[in-house]
């Protein structure tokens, strides 16, 4: 637990210039909603929606892990609960429309995740992780075992009725672009407001040291578990968009441990307690294996003599290039991309 | 590395990343070509079971298009793609292929993955791209009026289901000795393994043998308690639906409770040297539904041997693995392939098929025991005829095959399934199915 303490940056609350922060969320929303013009079909598929959906998952961790300090290795379980409640409600109550069902979807997720924080009030660091994995296994089984969540489907996926708002058809790739980047803006807005409010510098100080924390009257139990509810309000949200604005169809082991130690790597290599480094993490995960496999289509390595090796190989240097990214970066990414932008700007005002 | 070097770096690699994504300029040029993505996993926990699958696969191709000189003069680019059996790594493969590769049309794609294959069912239907998956595709697909893009071709587990009571019923005497006997299932507990609980129910009400379901939770490295009840249960027959690990265990497992295993039959997933081989002496007699029949008694695996394995150009590594059930499921796949496209080729013209011409000719496939005798594969496949209504096949078929120490022994013919018993539940499935979504199902025009 310490090593994580310590490789947490505690960033300062810097105030950014009005006039140059607003122009760059304004600017950043722009390009955000004008991609489908650039980009075509297999960029908005197989890329970009993955990307996003995969960083919203990390911010979700992130809350809990980076900001609060509790560790949890049961994240695709809340977004597997996002995700078969997201399908019971669109089947069972038609009436509701898709925005009310995120939310609902994102708040039973949030009630899981209360349900198995409060080991949290206990245990700490890897014991804490260990009883996360109760979670893990727990929904795993439960959504296999009990058809009745993928309404007696036969091969026990859920795939979704209908996606749509105000009759708008969300099933292209360009419309399950826009559902995911307007809920994932949403909720990166809503991130930023709880980090920066009250509650996230209270989860700042739980994290630094607890008994601190309760000493100034910080209600640490609460702040633990409100921690626990919020991250998995968006690891539900998260896995609602994984499973129908990406899959298109999902069943319990498309959120198995995998997925959890996936969006743990997130977090770890976009950089702890940040926002915006989770989508660097994301990136990073998703899309080193696929350039690894499009550079192999580009540089003749025949001399290997078969697709099996050159396919093995591609894991060894995918894990190459993380052990070397975190042995040279052990702050992610978001930390190596933040003080490059200050050198740039230090250089630039020194050559004025 | 100083900080700006370092950041540059990563822009210049992020860069560099989106160039390469973007283009695929340094490729060969494939104007004039059929393309086929072959979607590998010859990385992770199912790469032993691809290896000689993608192997029969690429060596039949490499056949037409070097022995043969195509299909009726159209070249096959084959474009591989690994999965390593993910969703996510095969959807991305889906994306990159779907509409063709350097001027090489695409036709159909096979996921080889049943996962992937229901994955794709939303996104396929949207862009018009025909996804076949023989041996593992999703029965209610059948119902081409509702699946357009679906093609489940070959083979289905109700059917098999029927094919072991047949089986059963067979070595009995006949129908009428069923009423009394014990068949045991014991299941792979998953979506794949609960798929026999009603067929099976529906079968042992209308032929009165006793059903006993009995479930091996994943992977299935024990199974003490599940044999134990089947003893104490005296079930007369085990049909093993079990999958990886989980059936040498429930082989040797039967042998350690005295069980006999020529009284086992595996389901096709449960019947491959690799299942069998692991269980040791305990698997002599064992039995196991076969749809790809192993063996190099064929007449186009002597030919493959001849022209492709003893010149060198084959892709397996170990020459071992020749014959062999997923050798074969691999060229069976490929046949049906090749066979769609010489059907397309008899209407739109011999030249690389669209994804829309590729649709038409999955659904007017016609392999009759004619061109089974022209291909050199009597024994290896059955007949396949698909049309508009029916997009598994006609008439499904098995054999059943026994270990005997070393490899597999035919047992039996073709066994065939009779279609007409699940048609009107799978139908009505179908229709529930096109109810959820809001599909309006296709009228068959001709």
């Amino acid at each position: 637990m310490t090593t994580l303490q310590e490789s947490a940056p505690t960033k300062p609350l810097r105030q950014p210039a009005f006039g140059v922060g607003t122009l760059a969320i304004v600017a950043g929303l722009i390009a955000a909603f004008a991609v489908p013009a650039i980009a075509d079909d297999y960029w908005l598929s197989s890329i970009i929606i993955p990307t996003v959906i995969m960083g919203l998952a990390g911010i979700g961790l992130n809350l809990l892990m980076g900001y609060t300090g509790l560790v949890s290795i049961g994240s695709a379980a809340f977004m597997s609960i996002g995700a078969f409640s997201t399908y019971n409600l669109l089947l069972r109550a038609p009436f509701l429309p898709l925005p009310v069902v995120l939310i609902i979807a994102g708040l039973i997720a949030a009630i899981a995740g209360v349900i198995f924080g409060l080991p949290s009030l206990r245990i700490k660091g890897f014991y804490l992780g260990a009883s996360t994995l109760g979670a893990q296994f727990l929904f795993e089984w439960l959504f296999t075992n009990f058809s009745w969540f993928s309404n007696d489907s036969q091969s026990l996926t859920i795939s979704a009725p209908r996606l749509q708002i105000l009759d708008y058809d969300l099933q292209s790739a360009t419309g399950r672009y826009y559902l995911v980047i307007a809920t994932t803006v949403l909720l990166i807005a809503l991130a930023f407001a709880i980090v920066k409010s009250r509650v996230g510098r209270e989860w700042m100080a739980i994290r630094d040291m607890d008994v601190a924390a309760s000493v100034i009257g910080i209600r640490v139990a609460r702040r633990k578990l409100l921690s626990f509810g919020i991250s998995s309000f968006f690891l539900g949200i998260a896995g609602a968009l994984w499973a129908f604005g990406y899959l298109g169809t999902a069943d319990a082991h498309a959120f198995n441990l995998d997925k959890s130690f996936q969006i743990l790597f997130i977090v770890i290599i976009g950089g702890v307690a940040t926002i915006f480094g989770n989508f660097l993490g994301a990136a990073f995960i998703v899309l080193t294996p696929i350039l690894l496999d499009r550079l192999s289509l580009i540089i003749d390595l025949s001399f290997l003599g078969d697709q099996g090796a050159l396919a093995n190989l591609q894991h060894i240097i995918f894990g190459t290039i993380i052990i070397v990214l975190l042995i040279k970066e052990p702050d992610g990414l978001s930390s190596l991309g933040r003080r490059g932008v200050e050198a740039l700007r230090s250089r630039a005002r020194s050559s004025n | 590395m100083s900080l700006l070097t370092k950041t540059m770096s990563l822009a210049a690699a992020a860069a560099m990343a989106v160039t390469l994504m973007s283009s695929a300029s340094f490729a060969e040029d494939g104007t004039g070509q059929q393309l086929y993505p072959l979607f590998t996993y010859r990385t992770g926990p199912y790469a032993p079971s691809f290896i000689p699958f993608g192997a029969g696969n690429i060596d039949y191709l490499r056949y037409i298009n070097e022995v043969e000189g195509g299909v009726d003069g159209v070249k096959i680019l084959v474009q591989e793609c690994e999965t390593a059996y993910t969703i996510e790594r095969g959807i991305e493969c889906y994306e990159r292929y779907k509409n063709g590769y350097n001027g090489a049309l695409t036709a159909a794609i096979y996921p080889h993955s049943s996962g992937l294959d229901v994955a794709l069912t939303d996104k396929a239907r949207i862009d018009k791209i025909p996804i076949v998956s023989p041996g593992g595709g999703q029965n209610i697909a059948t119902d081409g009026r509702v699946f357009p893009y679906q093609y489940p071709l070959v083979f289905d587990y109700w059917s098999e289901a029927q094919i072991i009571v047949d089986y059963i019923a067979q070595q009995a005497g006949g129908y009428d000795k069923l009423k009394g006997l014990k068949i045991a299932t014991l299941y792979h507990d998953s979506g794949y393994g609960r798929d026999t609980i009603e067929p099976l129910g529906i079968l042992s009400k209308k032929y009165g043998f006793e059903d006993i379901q009995i479930p091996v939770p994943h992977p299935g490295e024990q199974q003490q308690t599940q044999w134990q009840q089947i003893r104490r249960a005296n079930a007369d027959w085990v049909f093993l639906r079990g999958w990886g690990v989980m059936t040498p265990v429930a082989i040797k497992t039967a042998a350690r409770v005295g069980f006999p295993a020529d009284r086992i039959i595996g389901d096709i997933w449960s019947g491959s040297e690799d299942d069998a081989r692991p269980a040791g002496a305990a698997a002599n007699g064992y039995l196991a539904v076969s749809v790809f029949p192993p063996g190099t008694n064929y007449g186009i695996l002597k030919t493959l041997k001849a022209e492709i394995l003893d010149k060198g150009k084959s892709d397996l590594k170990d020459n071992s693995k020749f014959g062999t059930v997923y050798y074969n499921y691999g060229v069976i796949e490929a046949i049906t392939f090749v066979e769609a496209l010489r059907t397309g080729h008899k209407k739109f013209g011999n030249r690389p098929l669209t994804a829309a011409e590729g649709q038409w000719a999955l659904e007017h496939l016609d392999i009759d025991q004619k061109r089974i005798a022209e291909l050199g594969a009597e024994g290896l496949i059955s007949p396949l005829k698909t049309s508009i209504d029916n997009h598994k096949g006609e008439t499904i078929a098995a054999k059943i095959i026994q270990w005997n120490g070393q490899s597999w022994d035919t047992r039996t013919d073709w066994i065939k399934a009779d279609a007409s018993l699940f048609a009107d539940v799978i139908k009505a499935k179908a229709a529930a199915y096109a109810k959820e979504k809001g599909i309006e199902p296709r009228v068959a025009t001709n």
